[in-house]
């Protein structure tokens, strides 16, 4: 009887419409992205990424708007692939992580857009400078995993002049922005 | 002539002797200047690509230096110098010696953090250990820096000590790292 009445207490919670629900962005199971690309001279790309960064959000399909997120990134861990190159973008000439250890997103408006798209805005602090920026994002997906949770999982990207958070050192005229690309994946809490 | 006698330097031990104090100036001068040129500089890539390399050959150098001096030991001190200068005189040399070795091998580690070796002029490549302990290039980067100043600070004083002995107290110390005879 004991057992009938759980079951059928987890079914009707089960049966809940969606409704607004706080997700923990899965850094641990290393399902989430920071990166970056910058052209190289104007002849390539060059990719890198921050390792370490924790967020969440909250998410609610039927009312998208109501939806907020929060990130706080690691500038230490910046990750071109390349040491030297590392302890350059670490120094004071680029992300002078010593002094500003933390990069942070923090959303303020979400702008619903066709189909499954939407653009982002928030404040984005990066080099102890803060900015409104506009990420446009798309929702990838959203149901239960294997093992029991619940996952969303979201993309988005935005372009980011360097001057405009004192990034000043010159890479040539085709390396003025860098265009951040971020994919979360959230579990439900 | 080559090796080392009671009283007089060889060939062998002055040519290093020098060649490591014009090396290592000159490494230092380089090295301030590189780490501030712009991206779009054309010594952007070949300043540190030569600095590097050198560097690496100094520290081959340095141990030929190290072997050299059980082969063919160099002569002991003039015998009009005061105790306290022959002491004040072995430590700044022990001292040299041993921050040369760590100014290539922190510079080592800077390049070699993520496992790329180290191209000696297209010569030859030193492998990489990669990563040894955590935050490699930065702490190695500081450390370099901090010492090549001090290596700079001690070969300015052991230079000018050498000047006192020849301008002051007018003995043979700066004549015999030519090679002259006391």
């Amino acid at each position: 009887m004991k057992k009938l009445l759980l079951a059928a207490s987890m079914a009707a919670m089960m049966a809940v419409p969606a409704q607004a629900a706080d997700y923990v962005i899965d850094t641990q199971g290393a399902h989430a992205f920071v990166q970056f690309k910058i052209s190289h001279l104007g002849y390539s790309w060059l990719y890198g990424r921050f390792n370490t960064f924790s967020g969440d959000f909250s998410y609610d399909a039927d009312k998208l708007e109501a939806s907020k997120i929060q990130l706080t990134i690691d500038t230490n861990s910046v990750d071109s692939n390349h040491a030297e190159r590392d302890k350059h973008l670490r120094s004071g000439d680029f992300l002078n992580v010593s002094k500003h250890p933390k990069a942070t997103f923090v959303s303020t408006k979400i702008v619903p857009k066709a189909g499954d798209t939407f653009d982002l805005h928030g404040n984005l602090t990066l080099n102890g400078v803060t900015k409104e920026v506009v990420i446009a994002a798309e929702k990838l997906g959203e149901g239960k995993d294997p093992w029991g949770g619940y996952r969303a999982g979201f993309a988005g990207t935005t372009t980011l002049t360097l001057k405009d958070f004192a990034i000043n050192t010159d890479l040539g005229p085709a390396s003025a922005t860098v265009q951040l690309d971020l994919t979360v994946e959230g579990i439900r809490k | 002539m080559f090796k080392n006698s009671q009283t007089q330097f060889g060939l062998i031990s002055v040519s290093l002797h020098w060649l490591v104090a014009l090396t290592v100036f000159g490494l230092f001068a380089v090295g301030w200047w590189m780490v501030d040129l712009s991206y779009y500089s054309q010594w952007y890539r070949t300043a540190p690509h030569w600095h590097k390399s050198v560097g690496i050959l100094l520290g081959m150098v340095m141990l030929f230096r190290l072997f050299w001096r059980v082969i063919s030991p160099p002569p002991g001190p003039l015998t009009t110098h005061k105790r306290w200068e022959r002491k004040t005189a072995t430590a700044v040399q022990i001292l040299l010696y041993l921050l040369i070795f760590i100014l290539v091998l922190s510079g080592y580690l800077i390049s070699t953090e993520d496992g790329r070796p180290i191209t000696v002029f297209d010569w030859f490549d030193v492998p990489a250990l990669g990563a040894l302990f955590n935050k490699q290039a930065d702490i190695a980067g500081l450390i370099h820096e901090y010492v090549a100043y001090s290596v700079i600070i001690l070969a300015v004083l052991h230079g000018l000590a050498a000047l006192k002995h020849h301008f002051i107290d007018k003995d043979n110390t700066l004549k015999r790292m030519f090679g002259r005879k006391p």
